[in-house]
């Protein structure tokens, strides 16, 4: 009775054409923003945020960036690693080239290089289609990552191949590097995340995101309708891109801190990160951070469980952590192909039902 | 002939050879990819997996030893036997048709007409599955695989080859393994019996049925799940003898599920529906990337075979969206 559209008068035009326009809705979405802003800083132990936290935001991002690509514009791309690995040297680069450059530019500015090197990677998609696609784009996975380990410049010629983040403060308190206090980091990636995802509500329910989801439906029709498809799926991997990079950014300079780039950015991201969007569900928000969220806890959990639980050897357990990813992966995708959003979904049209259905 | 010149059709007769082992790999691929049109990820766990088997039997180990012996402190690892090669390869496929039963009957058969993407994500759980399970049923050590194999360079080919230099140049002869030779006869045999599988017998002509249209198929009473376990058990075939090559080749160990990361540019370039293809593809591939390692890679830091087969495969994508062989694309609105 709580959840229902009547009642909920809107009077401009504005009001009905809001993102959540159930009342309900727009409450308990002020009231995640509250929690996660101002009640789990006070709760926020080292553990916590750098284990669980701060890395779910970090891969909410990046599955935001890839649903992008692959939910809504429905190109299957599998070079996230490799983009992420660009967004985290540049700001390497960044930070070491200008020290006095502040953090929210440096991340800002590492978004667009990466959303440059994406849309340079995405122009064979205009060519290439389906699963020869997702293929090719592991063609910038390789290669990016080949690149950046090859050529020290790109490292400073660092001997050990690795690029580690320096000190960096805003409002004198320090964000990055190991000083950092894990709260100051989890506030300046949640404000990255929450402006990330309000960019990307707003995106995909505005023009351009009409065209990519049209070019997704079918890229020929969308064409003869007068969706300039090179415009549409270049912005994609642009955008993409640049949330990628964004995410990779924060990945290395505030969880990190240290990072190479073979180890750090291999193909398991790419893996890792598609999980994330299946699993929450393709062409979602709410769906990317799900499954990011779904994806961070459960190697945790597991592990707590198994090692902390059961005392078994931790590479028993590393092994079993594989069969049950793998498991639930399996049944995710048997029990409800579109993902942990679609529940949610059904979840949602159940409540408006009730406590009468039919 | 100068020594360069003999060195440089040492490259490529090593490139070829290097091409036919990730072609071993692809046909695996295009087999399930044409039967059913998933995109099989799993492939190359699928090797590990069946090279994994074929050791463990082979040597008589305990499967679950790990798990029984935390489970129960135990200390358990072998039966203390051998088994021969030739029943240890027969108990494998064995193996592998059951877990193609298995694949069938718990994963493909609840996702019929599913959209690709999900059936591709499907076959990635399975491969992280399966390269689970496979690691605590035989333990994750790197084993040998030992089943009788040529390894080695071929010295007669050395010595034969090393009066083909000019006078006064230093030659020693070329160097090509026994092994992949071995293994390009292989993938001849191999390719030759799945062809004529396919082209004379009624079970083959029922897969080219299903691969061309599942629903016709269904129509003329063709079991789709028969089918599929069939083309599921042939992969494993396959798999298992590109798992014995390249174990035989490099031991068998985690790393051998990457060799599926080889295949897919050779896939890419051959087409995905197309045998020869995939076969063509891997030849096009090996020559390739031994070739710009050989003349490029030194000049820009080596290690390019990582990403040079995507770049060359992407390259011939570019003329050809469908790959060498694979059928023609039509869209229709």
């Amino acid at each position: 009775m709580f959840y229902r559209e009547s009642g909920d008068f809107k009077k401009t035009y504005q009001k009905d054409s809001q993102t959540f326009p159930i009342k309900f809705d727009r409450m308990r979405y002020y009231f995640v923003l509250a929690v996660a802003f101002l009640v789990i800083p006070m709760f926020l132990t080292d553990y916590m945020a750098n284990a669980v936290m701060i890395p779910f935001l970090v891969w909410a991002i990046a599955a935001l960036g890839l649903n992008i690509l692959v939910g809504y514009t429905g190109q299957l791309s599998l070079g996230t690693g490799g983009f992420m690995a660009v967004g985290a040297y540049a700001t390497y680069k960044l930070m070491t080239a200008f020290p006095g450059m502040d953090m929210v530019t440096v991340i800002l500015l590492s978004g667009l290089i990466t959303a440059f090197v994406g849309a340079m990677f995405g122009l064979p998609s205009l060519r290439i289609k389906g699963f020869y696609l997702a293929v090719a784009t592991l063609a910038s996975q390789f290669f990016l990552v080949w690149l950046l380990n090859k050529v020290p410049w790109f490292y400073n010629n660092s001997a050990s191949g690795q690029i580690s983040a320096p000190e960096r403060e805003m409002f004198g308190v320090i964000i990055t590097g190991p000083h950092a206090t894990p709260v100051a980091a989890y506030l300046f990636c949640l404000v990255f995340a929450v402006a990330l995802a309000w960019l990307a509500r707003n995106l995909t329910r505005g023009r351009l995101g009409r065209s990519w989801m049209a070019i997704r439906d079918m890229d020929i029709a969308a064409e003869i309708i007068g969706v300039n498809p090179l415009m549409a799926k270049l912005s994609a991997f642009a955008v993409s891109s640049f949330f990628i990079g964004i995410a990779g950014s924060l990945f290395f300079s505030v969880y990190l801190g240290a990072a190479e780039v073979t180890e750090a950015f291999g193909i398991t991201v790419s893996f890792a990160v598609l999980f994330m969007i299946i699993i929450g569900g393709l062409g979602s928000i709410f769906g990317s951070f799900v499954g990011a969220a779904f994806m961070v806890l459960m190697p945790v959990l597991l592990k707590n469980v198994l090692v902390g639980g059961m005392g078994w050897p931790t590479d028993l357990a590393a092994h079993f952590e594989y069969i049950i990813v793998g498991g639930l992966i399996i049944i995710f995708l048997i029990v409800e192909p579109h993902g942990l959003a679609q529940m949610a979904r059904v979840l949602k049209e159940k409540l408006r039902l009730w406590p009468f259905p039919h | 002939m100068s020594a360069d010149f003999l060195y440089l059709v040492e490259v490529i007769l090593n490139g070829l050879m290097a091409g036919v082992m990730y072609s071993l790999v692809a046909l695996g691929f295009v087999l399930i990819f044409k039967a059913s049109g998933i995109f099989n990820y799993a492939q190359g766990v699928m090797a590990l997996f069946a090279a994994l088997t074929l050791v463990g039997i082979q040597t008589g180990q305990v499967p679950f030893a790990h798990l029984i012996n935390a489970i129960f402190g135990t200390n358990v690892h072998h039966f203390g036997w051998q088994v021969p090669t030739v029943l240890a390869i027969a108990l494998t496929v064995g193996v592998m048709v059951l877990f193609a039963i298995i694949v069938e009957r718990y994963i493909l058969h609840h996702l019929v007409n599913q959209e690709p993407i999900i059936l591709f994500m499907a076959t990635i759980g399975l491969a992280y599955f399966m390269e689970g399970f496979g690691d605590i049923m035989w333990g994750s050590q790197i084993k040998t695989m030992d089943v009788g194999l040529p390894s080695g360079g071929s010295l007669w080919l050395e010595e034969y080859t090393q009066g083909w230099a000019a006078e006064g140049e230093r030659y020693y002869g070329m160097y090509l393994d026994k092994l992949d030779m071995v293994a390009s006869l292989v993938a001849i045999v191999l390719v030759v019996s799945l062809t004529i599988f396919s082209q004379y017998t009624t079970t083959g002509r029922a897969l080219r049925a299903v691969a061309d249209d599942h629903q016709a198929a269904l129509s003329v009473g063709i079991s789709l799940r028969t089918i599929w376990v069939i083309v599921w058990s042939i992969a494993g075939f396959v798999a298992l003898v590109a798992g014995i090559m390249w174990g035989a080749k490099s031991g068998v160990q985690f790393s051998l599920s990457l060799i599926a990361l080889k295949a897919l540019p050779v896939l890419m370039l051959g087409g995905f529906t197309s045998i020869p293809g995939a076969i063509i593809g891997g030849l096009i591939i090996g020559v390739g990337e031994k070739l710009f390692e050989y003349a490029i890679g030194p000049l820009i830091g080596g290690a390019t075979e990582n990403w040079f087969a995507y770049v060359l495969a992407l390259m011939f994508l570019v003329f050809r969206p469908q790959g060498l062989f694979g059928e023609k694309i039509i869209e229709r609105v």
